[in-house]
């Protein structure tokens, strides 16, 4: 049978309660899903807020990508506390002093904002079904009009003051849960792995580059099923966002890791033993070599040679497809690796995943793959497609 | 332009209202945030509060407790190692410990120390079993220019990163020094098993809360020796009340040039310790 707890294997000199890996995938899991709406979340902005209209095709898709992802956050977490029933005391009781007593807060401030930026999205939706709809489904659509049927220009211009001011808020609202994440860990003086002043900023911007990078295989994929054609503009214009926040997390991440080594504190002859044993494949080849470099090289390409039609489609979707695993990997090291590195800076230990369990393989998959069910259904109440699709706020306004 | 729709009136109304009550709730959280801030600060942290705890009899403000470690007495017998296990419940694994002693041999011509404890795999070999603890004579064959044993534990840190960081505040200080874990109240989290610097903390998988020494409150409170102490048979495990000008610790730290475990941690532990090397991690 295995073991009830993440038993490590070690080599060197390791204090004996660090042979226990504290902080599972679970924990990998979490900031990724919490990375992934803060991105999906940007490219609604870039539309909503900022008036880009290329991005108008996937301005309401991707907000609903973000609430389907909010909504999982907290599942990881309660997967991992050991008294998942006694999970409001952090949220009754809040111990301010600590770095993840406001978690509770700032997630359920930011799933409120986002449903009531979608109901003002989707009204003229809600409105248009329960006004074409009678019966039991009827009163449902009706409910969520909330009585509401008023779609005179007025009334639309309104809205849109509510949805630009949401929109707003939201940019500081997703991407500052975000950095937040990223304290939790950059916080930690006990690790030197973690306990970085960029951390918070390294996590924002590979959030934004998964956020986007998903939106652009779901975009792709859902036209497919649709079998309408895809917005080249939009998805190049998708490709573009990837490409400049990449740069940047690049550089975020390269600079980081210069200053552990730089610094070169007590204990770097364990981390560089490290860096260059156990972490060359999840780091340099999958995280920054397949990950990272390839999409980088292949959409420069892209844009370079003015690639369009099928070519421009495939190579963003595929570039996309290894962004995310590229930043779910970043997720592993940092998480995972803070942990092999053992708290004496003299050792190293070696996490092995379950298969089974809460904390295991197949219920992380399991985590993973929920949102996008519930993204599957969603859609189909509440269609985000360009055809249906709000003006860009900035127009609104103007 | 006059309202006409009565729907988009209330809906206005509404909104408005809205919109204000979340003005009202961000100001009073602003002002809340100011004062919090001021706690926020790893140095701190509130201690719990009422003025006796846990028995009726006992005042823990009258107390002030403190730990010494003399490594140059301890002689890897592990028998503290054992003594904490059986008096706290402590899982019988060779992953969890709320004490342990770490073994320093330096042999000739190395410059490093080689490092081990009670739960390396070759001791556990040594003593037959991961309940029982010995050091395996595994240098008996080689040259050895310096050997040493250090014994450690929670060192109930001034400032503990593990009670700065517990999101829900069941890992606390108490006023007489000791760092507690509410087990009744803690979630599970292990965000303080991760802030320790000292690994002083681990995960009790039988309990699913965190654990870690706490200078066996329990006994002290009644005015005992925490386990470890009691158990020692050569004196390097002193336990006192610093508030006491006579008591044991008291004397060690007068009487000794100390020093503590990774001061540079900014925690301020308040194990005192004599006898360490500069390899000590």
């Amino acid at each position: 049978m295995e073991s009830l707890y993440d038993l490590a294997t070690y080599t060197g000199s390791v204090y004996p309660n660090d042979t226990v890996i504290a902080w599972s995938v679970m924990i990998v899991i979490y900031p990724y899903i919490t990375g992934l709406v803060a991105g999906a979340f940007t490219v609604s902005s870039l539309y909503h807020v900022f008036g880009m209209e290329r991005f108008k095709p996937v301005a309401q898709f991707a907000l609903l990508t973000a609430l389907c992802f909010m909504l999982f956050v907290p599942v990881p977490l309660l997967l991992h506390l050991g008294q998942p029933q006694r999970a409001m005391n952090a949220v009754l009781t809040p111990h301010w002093t600590s770095a993840m007593a406001a978690f509770g807060y700032f997630a359920g401030f930011y799933v409120i904002l986002l449903v009531l930026e979608i109901w003002f999205v989707f009204r003229p939706h809600f409105v248009r079904q329960a006004q074409r709809t009678t019966g039991p489904v009827g009163m449902l659509w009706r409910a969520l009009s909330l009585g509401s049927d008023d779609l005179s220009e007025k009334a639309m211009r309104y809205d849109h003051k509510w949805m630009f001011a949401l929109a707003v808020t939201g940019i500081p609202g997703a991407h500052g849960l975000h950095g937040y994440v990223g304290f939790i860990f950059g916080s930690l003086k006990s690790r030197e792995w973690w306990s970085s002043d960029l951390m918070p900023v390294v996590f924002l911007f590979s959030a934004v580059i998964s956020g986007v990078a998903l939106l652009i295989v779901l975009y792709v994929l859902s036209c497919r099923l649709r079998k309408v054609p895809i917005d080249l503009a939009c998805l190049k214009g998708l490709a573009y966002v990837l490409w400049g926040f990449m740069m940047f997390t690049l550089v975020l991440e390269g600079l980081e890791f210069s200053n552990i080594v730089y610094k070169g504190r007590e204990g770097i002859e364990t981390i560089m033993e490290y860096v260059t044993g156990p972490l060359v494949v999840p780091f340099f080849i999958v995280q920054l070599g397949i990950g990272a470099v390839t999409p980088i090289a292949v959409i420069s390409y892209l844009i370079w040679r003015g690639t369009t039609g099928k070519a421009l489609i495939v190579g963003v979707t595929v570039s996309a497809a290894l962004v995310l695993l590229s930043v779910l990997m970043m997720r592993w090291n940092v998480v995972i690796g803070g942990q092999e590195i053992s708290k004496t800076g003299q050792g190293l230990v070696n996490y092995h995943m379950h298969l089974w369990g809460r904390e295991g393989l197949l219920a992380s998959i399991a985590v993973i793959a929920a949102p996008f069910a519930v993204l599957a259904v969603l859609v189909r109440l509440l269609p985000p497609w360009a055809d249906n699709a709000t003006p860009s706020l900035q127009a609104g306004r103007l | 332009m006059k309202e006409t729709n009565p729907a988009l009136a209330a809906r206005r109304k509404f909104l408005s209202k809205l919109g204000r009550a979340v003005t009202y709730a961000g100001a009073v959280v602003g002002a809340g945030a100011l004062s919090t801030a001021q706690n926020t600060a790893a140095k701190s942290e509130p201690s719990a509060g009422g003025a006796s705890f846990p028995t009726k009899d006992y005042d823990w403000t009258k107390h002030r407790w403190g730990y010494g470690v003399d490594a140059t007495k301890c002689i890897g017998c592990l028998r503290c190692v054992e003594a904490c296990k059986r008096e706290n419940d402590v899982p019988g694994t060779a992953h969890h410990f709320r004490t342990w002693v770490e073994r320093y041999v330096y042999l000739e011509g190395e410059t490093k120390p080689r490092i081990d404890s009670q739960h390396d795999p070759v001791n556990i070999e040594a003593s037959g079993s991961e309940k029982e603890y010995r050091f395996a004579n595994r240098y008996k064959d080689a040259k050895v220019d310096k050997a040493f044993f250090v014994p450690k534990l929670c060192n109930h840190c001034t400032h503990p990163a593990c009670v700065q960081c517990c999101p829900t505040g069941a890992t606390y200080k108490t006023k007489d020094g000791v760092v507690l874990i509410d087990h009744k109240y803690c979630i599970g989290c292990a965000y303080c098993v991760q802030a320790c610097p000292y690994g002083a903390r681990y995960f009790n998988h039988e309990k699913q809360v965190s654990d870690k020494c706490t200078w066996c409150y329990h006994r002290i409170t009644k005015g005992l020796q925490p386990a470890c102490v009691e158990i020692c048979p050569v004196g390097a495990r002193i336990f006192g009340d610093l508030e006491d000008n006579k008591s044991p610790i008291s004397q060690f730290v007068r009487n000794n040039r100390v020093r503590v475990l990774k001061p540079e941690s900014g925690n301020a532990p308040n194990v005192f310790y004599v006898g360490l090397d500069k390899d000590v991690i």
